[in-house]
């Protein structure tokens, strides 16, 4: 079966800035798949040219073997194919409830809504309590709650996650990492993307190591969380 | 006492017009963060229209019938819609992405072009004109002893429906929620599957349609057009900005309750105080408002720019 996600020869170019030199992966359906590596590696470059937020200068992206290169970030949720962005990306000035039905915007099987919301808010039970209150009240970690719910009422096929675990304290980094492995689990494909390489490594079933703009190494994650070059430049093993 | 009831309802007719009009520079601020310089010739359009078709109907005489009113103020919003809608899409959709000065300079641009082609002959002619008496200034009722012609509460009413269901749209209504979402955070709201160009177009639409109905109301009130490149119409722009940023540009409560006040002061200054400040007063809360908060009385929430 061709994989969920093909991402070839993916080049981003921010005006003068070579930020993404030709990255080559394949996100299969039903795995976590890792993409790693340091601050200003080009993570987030990759999310965001794979939504539509950036035009690759080169390269091409197929999810569910249609070409979505270059298409506008709009369509692309439409097919299937949500994100949880960097900061969150919370919408402070809407409720909490009004921030998910933003995420089923494009929906309009109103049961199906009512159903993936409930669902939603089964793995955050905190966020149920303040459906009413502005997004904005909420903690960091109930934030990046809301973003990935949110995310999740797209009813996507694949979910890009770009640093979750960013500024959050160590139980709830657990919290949202055994939240990952259940969306997981209930089929939803995922690429996420980390800097705790450590975590990163442990939910996924394939990492991908990315250093200035390229890959640099790429297998097995329980292989890559043993190999000795990526235990010291990510793990902070010595 | 009349006189104190006949500045109140001044005021709340004048506080209408500027809110209708305060509404449509904060929409556009809230969304695409530049005012739009345009959107008081979008004013003046809406008025210089409303002439047009009433002439046209044939309704430029006094004793129009009732229906005159309610078919010119849908087709001159109408008009007016579509005019925003072009104006966005010809002038600032491809400037989306350059600096905000550019955008500001097109504005100015649009502004000058609608000015100046209006005083065309083929357009709306060099000439001041009176505007036909669609509504009637005979009372409606009276307070106070005070006459309260039809044509006042008329306005009144019919601009606070609109603010009303404004607000119903932006509060209540997914696409209100989509506009609030796309004035946050553009990228992620984009993320969410909402096509950022139609929440832009759509807001265009609504503020130029909003405006148009406060250009027809001004000109039913005051029976006078001024030329169309005419200062009446930069002043009273003028004045509905200043409300808008009073009470917090962005936010569209704030757009009206700034409105209000602004009408409230002017009117209750130029009477009890002196009527050769009239302008003056506006600009003195401007002012004030700024230096005591400078986000403006409703001052919106403050924006994470990523
Ligand atoms: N909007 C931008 N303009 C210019 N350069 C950028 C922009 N965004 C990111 N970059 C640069 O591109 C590189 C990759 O950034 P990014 O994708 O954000 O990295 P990561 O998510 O891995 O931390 C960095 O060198 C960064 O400085
Ligand atoms: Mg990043």
């Amino acid at each position: 079966m061709a994989p969920l996600l093909q991402i070839k020869d993916l080049n981003v170019h921010y005006g003068g800035i070579h930020a993404l030199k030709g990255v080559t992966f394949d996100v299969d359906e039903g795995q976590i798949v890792t993409l790693i590596g340091a601050n200003g590696a080009g993570k987030t470059t990759t999310l965001r040219a794979i939504s539509g937020l950036l035009k690759p200068s080169k390269g091409s992206v197929t999810f569910a073997g249609k070409p979505i290169t270059g298409r506008p970030a709009h369509e692309i949720v439409a097919l299937g194919l949500a994100q949880a962005p960097e900061g969150r990306g919370i919408f402070a000035n809407l409720t909490v409830e009004e921030n998910l039905d933003i995420g089923a915007y494009l929906r309009h099987d109103h049961a199906g809504i009512a159903k993936d919301k409930e669902k939603a808010l089964g793995l955050f039970p905190r966020l149920k309590e303040r459906l009413r209150q502005s997004a904005g009240t909420l903690s960091g970690g109930e934030q990046q709650m809301l973003a990935i719910a949110r995310a999740l009422l797209t009813k996507p096929r694949l979910l890009l996650l770009d640093e979750p675990s960013l500024g959050l304290a160590p139980q709830v980094v657990k919290l949202i990492f055994e939240i990952v492995k259940t969306i997981a689990n209930d089929g939803t494909t995922i690429l996420l993307v980390e800097q705790n390489a450590h975590m990163a490594l442990k939910v996924a079933h394939t990492g991908h190591v990315l250093e200035v703009g390229a890959l640099a190494a790429s297998g097995p994650a329980a292989d890559l969380a043993k190999d000795d070059a990526i235990r010291k430049a990510y793990l902070g093993v010595h | 006492m009349s006189r104190l009831v006949d500045v109140f309802l001044h005021a709340l007719t004048q506080g209408s017009l500027y809110a209708l009009i305060a509404l449509g520079y904060t929409l556009v601020y809230g969304i695409l963060r530049f005012i739009n310089f345009a959107h008081s010739d979008v004013v003046m359009v809406g008025a210089w229209v409303s002439y047009t078709l009433a002439g046209v109907f044939g309704w430029a005489a006094t004793g129009s019938p009732a229906i005159a009113m309610p078919v010119v103020l849908i087709l001159t919003m109408g008009i007016c819609a579509v005019l925003g809608f072009t104006i966005e899409r010809l002038a600032y959709r491809p400037l989306r992405r350059a600096p905000r000065l550019n955008v500001l300079i097109t504005a100015i641009g649009v502004s000058l072009f609608l000015e100046h082609a209006g005083r065309l002959d083929a357009v709306f002619g060099p000439d001041p004109v009176s505007m036909p008496k669609l509504l009637s200034e005979e009372p409606l009722f009276h307070i106070a002893g005070v006459a309260v012609p039809i044509v006042d509460a008329t306005v009144v009413f019919l601009a606070i429906a609109l603010l009303l269901l404004l607000e119903w749209l932006v509060y209540r209504t997914k696409l209100g929620a989509a506009m609030r979402a796309v004035s946050f955070d553009e990228r992620t709201a984009s993320l969410m599957g909402i096509n950022v160009d139609r929440v832009v177009s759509i807001t265009f639409l609504i503020g130029s349609a909003l405006a148009a109905a406060g250009g027809m109301f001004y000109g039913l009130k005051y029976g006078q057009l001024d030329v169309t490149a005419g200062s009446v119409w930069v002043l009273l722009g003028l004045k509905a900005f200043v409300a808008a940023v009073v009470g917090g540009i962005g936010n569209i409560r704030g757009a009206v309750a700034g409105a209000f006040l602004i009408a409230f002061v002017e009117n209750f200054m130029a009477t009890y105080a002196s009527p050769a400040f009239q302008d003056a007063y506006v600009f003195a809360i401007l002012i004030i408002v700024l230096l005591v908060k400078p986000g403006g009385l409703f001052g919106s929430v403050t924006r994470e720019k990523v």
